[in-house]
C-alpha cells in the first residue's frame, strides 16, 4: 500500500479522536438537560413539543416503561412508512409517477428503517417517490438514530447512577437528541453536501441529450437532506440504488471523506459521554482504544487485499488493484476504508460494491458485522453492544481471580451476565439459522447472483447485515423476493429489539445497585490489560461462533481463487 | 403505561413533521438559493440544450470521443417487464455488476475487453479502470492513465496531433485534494466538451 494511502487513514483516525471530546462534552450536556449554546433558539420549540404531547419533564421512567415507550414509538413509525409507501401513487411529490410499492417490499422497508438497518430491497430512484424519501425514510433516519442514542444513554445512566429506580425519560431523550444533536448538524452538513454537488430539488428527473445524441434520463431529488442524516445517524439507506457510490450521493473525494467521518463521529463521541457520566474520561478512552485496535486491523487487511487484486486480473496483466465495482474518484484506499467504516459502525452505506471485493477484502466487512458492530458501531447501538461485551470480559476476569467482578463501581452479577449473553446470542441465531435455510430452500437459492462459495457468502452476508442492522449488501443477491423480504425483516426485527430488551434490563438492574468505591482489589479498567482482555473476548466469541461459516464462504473462495478455479 | 400513549402518538407526529417535511423542504429552499447549480444536478448546457450532468457519466461510442468505464446498469426489458436488459449509463437505475472475484462471467468479460483494447493501442499497458465496471455504473471519471491510453485513437479520429490531445487531457486532470485525499482523475464529459470546443 502506498504512503498516501496510509496518510489518508491516519488523518481519518486523528480527526475522529479529536472530535470525540468536544462532541462528547456537548452531548453530555444535552442529555443531562443542561443549557447549550443552541438553547436560546431550540428551548422554546422543545418546551412547546412537550406541552402539546403531554410530556412531563420532571418525570423519569422505570426501564420497563422506557422500553415500552420506545416500542410504541416504533409501531407508529412502522405504520407511517408502510402507509406512505403503499399510497405513494396518490400522494404529492411524485414527479416520476412511481406506483404503489408491493406489500412485501413495503413491509421489509418499513421494518428495515425502524430498526436502523436500512437494507435496500427497494431501488431508490426506480421505486420511490420524493414524499416516501422524505416523510418515510428521512424521518425514520432521524428517529431510529435518536432512539439508538437514547437507549445507550439509558444504559450509561445505569452505570453512572446509584440506588435509583429510573433510567431517564425516553420522550425527552429522543426529542433532545433530534433537536439539539441531529438536526443542527444535518442542516450545516446538508448544505456542505449540496456545495460539493449533491442535488436538493423537488423537480422532475432530467431529460438530457448526450453529446452523441442519445437520450439520458437523470434521476435527481431531495438527496442532500436525506444523505446528511443517513450518514450521521449510521442509517445507510440510499437515496439511489447505488447508494454512496452514486456520483449524486457522493460527488467528490472530499464529500466521501466527510461522509466517513460522519459515520463514526457520534458513535466515537458516545465513548467520551460514557467516560464523563461515570466520572472518569479514561474509561471512555479505554473503550475507544478497544474499538481502534479492531478497526485498524480490519482496515489493513481490506486495503491490502483490494490493492493486491485478483487472480483473474493478474492473469490478464492488469495492475492497480481490484477496481471492479469501485469508483475512480475514490480508488482502492477510500473504497476499502469506507467498507470497513460502514460495517464497523452499523451504517451500511456503500461507496463500492462489496459483492465485487476480493474474498478476503469482503470478509472483513462480514466479520465486523458478526462481531456485533461494536467497533464504534451504530449510533448508540454500538455503545450498548460494546458495554455488553465489556460485562462479559469483566466477568471472565472476575472468574480468573475469583472475585465478584466490578465495572465503574457497579458489581456485575448473575443477572447482568445472563442478560448480556442472551443479547449476544441473538446474532448467531438469526445469522446462522436463516443462512442455513437460505442455502437449501430452492427459491432462495435462485436469488444468488454468483456461483460457488461466493453465492454462499452472498446469503451469509445478507442475513449478517440484516441481523446486525447494518444494511450493506453483497448486492448481487436478488433480495426483493417474497422469501427474502420476510426472512430479512424477521432478522432485522429480532436483531434490533431482542438485543435492546436485555440491554435495558441491565440498565434497570445496574441503576438500582449501590456504587462501590474502587479499592486496591479492583481490576483497573482503563489500562492496556483491560483493552487486551476485551479485544480477546470479542474475537473469541465472534471467531468461535462464525469461523465455520466464514470457512465455507470467503476462506474457501480465496483458496479456490489461488488454485485458479472459476465458478 | 397508559399515560405513555398520548406522548407516543403526538410526539411521533410532531417529530415526523419536523424531520420528514419541514427539514427537507427548508433545505431545498436554502440550497436552491445558495447553490442553485449543484442543487439542480450540476447540469451542463450546450447551445441551449442540456447535454448531461457534470457528475454523471454518459456512454461514448464514437472514436473521436474519450470513453468512460464499462457500465453495468440495466433497464426493464421492453418486451418483458419482469426481465432486465443491459443499458449502459442508465442514470435512472444505478448499480454495479456485483460479479465476484472468482466469477467466470467476469473473467470472460474482462478478457474480451482486454483483447479489444490491445488492438486499439498495443504499445501501452491497459489501465485496470478501463475494463472494470464502476459501482454506480455512472462513474464520470477515468484515471489519467486511462485517458492517455485513448489519446492515439482520439487524435487519429479527429485528425489532430497527439500532443494537442495530450495537452487537453493534462488540463482536464484533477489531482488529489491537498495532495492527499481521493485519486487523480479525468472527467470524461468535460474532456470531450473541451475537445469539441478546440475543434471549432
Amino acid at each position: 500500500m502506498t504512503m498516501i494511502g496510509w496518510l489518508q487513514i491516519i488523518l481519518f483516525c486523528a480527526i475522529i479522536v479529536a472530535l470525540a471530546k468536544p462532541l462528547g462534552g456537548y452531548m453530555t450536556r444535552v442529555f443531562n438537560g443542561e443549557r447549550t449554546f443552541l438553547s436560546p433558539v431550540l428551548r422554546p420549540i422543545e418546551a412547546g413539543i412537550y406541552r402539546i404531547s403531554g410530556v412531563d419533564e420532571k418525570r423519569e421512567q422505570h426501564w420497563l416503561t422506557y422500553t415500552v415507550a420506545m416500542l410504541l414509538f416504533h409501531v407508529g413509525g412502522f405504520l407511517i412508512i408502510y402507509g406512505v409507501m403503499r399510497l405513494q401513487a396518490v400522494l404529492p411529490f411524485n414527479p416520476a409517477g412511481q406506483g404503489a410499492v408491493a406489500e412485501d417490499l413495503s413491509f421489509n422497508t418499513a421494518v428495515s428503517f425502524i430498526t436502523n438497518t436500512n437494507w435496500q430491497n427497494y431501488g431508490g430512484e426506480s421505486t420511490l417517490s420524493y414524499l416516501v424519501q422524505m416523510l418515510g425514510l428521512t424521518h425514520q433516519n432521524f428517529l431510529s438514530a435518536a432512539t439508538g442514542i437514547a437507549l445507550a444513554m439509558a444504559l450509561i445512566r445505569g452505570f453512572s447512577r446509584a440506588s435509583m429506580r429510573t433510567v431517564g425519560n425516553f420522550w425527552i431523550d429522543v426529542t433532545r437528541c433530534t433537536l439539539y444533536v441531529l438536526l443542527p448538524i444535518c442542516v450545516v452538513y446538508a448544505l456542505f453536501l449540496v456545495w460539493q454537488g449533491m442535488p436538493q430539488t423537488l423537480g422532475p428527473y432530467i431529460e438530457a441529450t448526450t453529446l452523441e445524441g442519445a437520450k439520458q434520463t437523470i434521476a435527481v431529488g431531495p438527496v442532500a437532506s436525506q444523505v446528511a442524516i443517513k450518514m450521521l445517524g449510521t442509517n445507510g439507506g440510499g437515496f439511489f440504488n447505488a447508494n454512496a457510490a452514486h456520483p449524486f450521493e457522493n460527488p467528490t473525494a472530499l464529500s466521501n471523506f466527510v461522509q466517513m467521518l460522519s459515520i463514526f463521529a457520534l458513535g466515537a463521541a458516545l465513548t467520551n459521554v460514557f467516560g464523563r457520566m461515570v466520572g472518569n474520561q479514561r474509561q471512555g478512552w479505554a473503550i475507544l482504544s478497544v474499538m481502534g485496535v479492531l478497526f485498524l486491523a480490519g482496515v489493513a487487511i481490506t486495503c491490502w487485499a483490494e490493492a493486491n487484486g485478483t487472480a483473474t486480473l493478474h492473469a490478464l496483466g492488469l495492475t492497480g488493484g481490484n477496481m471492479e465495482g469501485k469508483e475512480v474518484r475514490f480508488g482502492i484506499i477510500a473504497s476499502s476504508l469506507f467498507a470497513v467504516v460502514t460495517t464497523a459502525a452499523s451504517c451500511g452505506a456503500v461507496n463500492a460494491m462489496h459483492d465485487s471485493f476480493t474474498a478476503l477484502g469482503g470478509m472483513i466487512p462480514l466479520i465486523n458485522m458478526e462481531l456485533g458492530e461494536i467497533i464504534v458501531g451504530g449510533v448508540g447501538a454500538g455503545m450498548y453492544g460494546m458495554l455488553l461485551f465489556v460485562i462479559l470480559a469483566i466477568f471472565v476476569a472476575g472468574l480468573m481471580v475469583g472475585r465478584t467482578p466490578e465495572y465503574v463501581g457497579k458489581k456485575i452479577e448473575a443477572r447482568e451476565v445472563k442478560m448480556a449473553m442472551l443479547a449476544i446470542l441473538v446474532l448467531p441465531l438469526m445469522i446462522l439459522g436463516w443462512t442455513a435455510v437460505g442455502v437449501v430452500y430452492p427459491t432462495a437459492v435462485a436469488s444468488m447472483a454468483n456461483a460457488g462459495p461466493h453465492g454462499f457468502t452472498e446469503v451469509l452476508y445478507a442475513f449478517t447485515s440484516a441481523a446486525g442492522n447494518n444494511g450493506s449488501a453483497f448486492a448481487g443477491l436478488t433480495g426483493n423476493t417474497f422469501f427474502y423480504n420476510l426472512t430479512l425483516a424477521s432478522a432485522m426485527f429480532v436483531g434490533r429489539f431482542f438485543m435492546i430488551v436485555p440491554a435495558m434490563a441491565i440498565a434497570g438492574s445496574l441503576a438500582e445497585k449501590k456504587s462501590i468505591p474502587a479499592s486496591v482489589g479492583t481490576f483497573p479498567t482503563t489500562g492496556g490489560l483491560f483493552v487486551g482482555l476485551v479485544v480477546g473476548v470479542i474475537l473469541i466469541m465472534g471467531g468461535l461462533t462464525f469461523f465455520p461459516a466464514l470457512a465455507l464462504g470467503p476462506i474457501v473462495e480465496h483458496l479456490a481463487m489461488n488454485a485458479g478455479n472459476l465458478f | 403505561m397508559l399515560r405513555e400513549i398520548r406522548p407516543g402518538i403526538v410526539l411521533l407526529l410532531v417529530l415526523t413533521a419536523i424531520t420528514g417535511l419541514a427539514y427537507p423542504l427548508a433545505m431545498t429552499a436554502i440550497a436552491g438559493t445558495l447553490f442553485p447549480v449543484q442543487a439542480q444536478g450540476s447540469l451542463i448546457e450546450r447551445d441551449g440544450r442540456v447535454v448531461g450532468s457534470a457528475l454523471i457519466g454518459q456512454e461514448f461510442k464514437d472514436d473521436k470521443y474519450f470513453r468512460g468505464r464499462p457500465s453495468a446498469t440495466l433497464a426493464p426489458d421492453p418486451n418483458d417487464s419482469t426481465k432486465t436488459v443491459p443499458a449502459p449509463y442508465n442514470a435512472a437505475n444505478s448499480g454495479g455488476s456485483n460479479l465476484g472475484p472468482t466469477s467466470k462471467a467476469l473473467a470472460d468479460r474482462l478478457k474480451e475487453d482486454v483483447d479489444k483494447l490491445k488492438v486499439e493501442n498495443p504499445s501501452a499497458p491497459i489501465p485496470v479502470d478501463l475494463v472494470t465496471t464502476s459501482a454506480s455504473g455512472l462513474d464520470p471519471d477515468i484515471s489519467p492513465e486511462a485517458a492517455q491510453f485513448q489519446v492515439p485513437r482520439v487524435a487519429k479520429a479527429r485528425n489532430v496531433p497527439e500532443d494537442q490531445v495530450r495537452q487537453l487531457v493534462t488540463a482536464n486532470t484533477e489531482g488529489r485534494l491537498l495532495g492527499l485525499i481521493g485519486e487523480p482523475r479525468v472527467n470524461v464529459l468535460a474532456l470531450n466538451l473541451a475537445l469539441d470546443r478546440a475543434a471549432k
